[in-house]
């Protein structure tokens, strides 16, 4: 489904991605783990094009996704994301925010959309606050609703970048239990995460980032019982403390 | 006495108050289709438009309104016939533009950088999520600047009377110069200003108040934060 080939790319003189390689299956679920400034996050935000890529290339779906040719936008309608920081729309209610892309991007019949967004919101257990302002939302409510704006584009793939790191600890459940559900129902998703429970739990494949390379994967039951390389033992180790 | 000069003069200052009016709200409704332009040159990526509003910018803020009232009112009147009015409106809303781009630019670019990439993600394009998701934060948040900006453009479209526009300000000299009565009239002038003025704001207050409920914002608790005078 996405094939990542030898990935560059460089901020000023800082090189954050240094040659990755990387595939993943259809509804295949893959958590990113690695310290902060392995790359994980710009690998996330390279894969649907919020950064363009210096070097290599990006395969989705038999497609050549190229920075220059493909039509960007119609490419990122198919490519879900879910921000650290929810990044709501606060002008606009829970339900107004998951109608938006829909009916003006996908220019969906505004009738339909409010009917699929309910429905969407109703998935994420959000259906009672529809009508509110972000603003009056929990943390974990706003990133259920985020959630719901993501899904209403019905995309193939869903992003997820550090989806519960803002959250205060009691609300970080509820998020993950709606993430689960996406994953029972076969969406492909890759998460960068730093819930070691629900990459074990959830995950297909655990992929471990150091220094802008992807440097061990594999099943997260091996992956954390046996790492491979002491960079990876040294990581899980600071992690389960 | 203020009022008997106020009760000789009456109908040439409402007359002219309304001159005023115009000139100003002419003045400022071009004046922020400058500036909303100016602000898109500035925040564009293009460079060649960035120098331009850039130009534009040093060059109104950097020199006096009287001068680009006079060069705009002489020069174009070489060009083109303009009749006095759309000279003097023309002037102010060239000078009000940079201001109102300044303050549209600030707002553009204090919105959280989230609000586009979370727009980009969903498959809108830069426009468009300029124009939904942006935008309608951006101009809540310039309305107090904006009203500022209004009241300072109401106030130096006092400066037309000096190419001979008979707006308040200009009306108050030529009724001094015949009654010999400086002080009063221009205290009546002055009142007149203010009272305008004070309307204005009020109206500005209900608009921010309304776009307040409008998003039926918590209702922040009384802080009990130390003063930070103490």
């Amino acid at each position: 489904m996405i094939k990542v080939k030898n990935l560059y790319k460089s901020f000023g003189s800082l090189t954050v991605l240094k040659g990755v390689d990387l595939s993943v299956d259809e509804r295949e679920v893959v958590v990113l783990l690695g310290a902060s400034g392995s790359g994980k996050s710009t690998l996330l935000r390279c894969l649907n094009f919020l950064e363009v890529y210096d070097q290599g290339e990006i395969w989705v779906d038999g497609r050549h996704i190229e920075p220059h040719k493909t039509d960007l936008n119609r490419f990122r309608a198919e490519v879900g994301m879910v921000f650290q920081h929810f990044n709501l729309f606060p002008h606009k209610t829970a339900l107004e925010n998951v109608m938006e892309a829909p009916v003006y991007v996908k220019k969906m019949n505004p009738a339909e959309a409010r009917s699929m967004a309910h429905d969407l919101l109703q998935k994420v257990g959000m259906a009672d606050k529809a009508d509110v302002y972000p603003d009056m939302l929990s943390g974990g409510q706003k990133q259920r609703v985020a959630i719901a704006r993501a899904l209403a584009m019905a995309p193939k793939i869903m992003l997820f970048d550090e989806p519960t790191s803002a959250l205060d600890p009691e609300l970080v459940g509820e998020v993950l239990q709606v993430m689960k559900q996406l994953a029972k129902e076969g969406m492909t998703m890759i998460v960068v995460t730093h819930e070691m429970g629900f990459a074990r739990e959830v995950a297909d494949r655990v992929v471990f980032m150091d220094n802008g390379q992807v440097l061990e994967q594999g099943q997260p039951a091996h992956f954390f019982e046996n790492p491979q390389h002491d960079r990876t033992k040294q990581f899980l180790k600071s992690i389960f403390k | 006495m203020i009022i008997d000069i106020l009760l000789q003069n009456y109908p040439l200052f409402f007359k002219a108050a309304w001159l005023t009016l115009r000139l100003t709200a002419v003045a400022l409704l071009l004046g922020c289709g400058f500036g909303l332009i100016f602000a898109f040159f500035r925040v564009s990526h293009l460079k060649a438009l960035n120098y331009l509003a850039h130009a534009y910018i040093t060059v109104i803020r950097g020199t006096p309104l009287i001068v680009q009232i006079a060069i705009l009112y002489f020069g174009i009147s070489n060009i083109v016939t303009l009749s006095n009015f759309w000279a003097g409106a023309l002037a102010l809303a060239v000078h009000n533009g940079a201001y109102i781009a300044e303050i549209f630019r600030g707002a553009i670019q204090s919105i959280d950088r989230g609000q586009m990439e979370a727009s980009r993600s969903l498959g809108m394009s830069y426009a468009l999520a300029m124009r939904r998701i942006i935008l309608p934060q951006a101009f809540r948040r310039a309305i107090p600047p904006l009203g500022n900006q209004f009241i300072i453009g109401l106030k130096d479209s006092s400066l037309v009377a000096y190419v001979g526009m008979m707006d308040l300000w200009g009306t108050g000299l030529s009724v001094a110069a015949s009654n010999y009565r400086q002080l009063e009239t221009y205290i009546v002038v002055g009142l007149f200003y203010l009272a305008m003025i004070m309307l204005f704001t009020y109206f500005v207050h209900r608009l921010e108040n309304r776009l307040h409920t409008g998003k039926k914002r918590k209702k922040h608790k009384e802080s009990t934060a130390l003063p930070l005078s103490e």
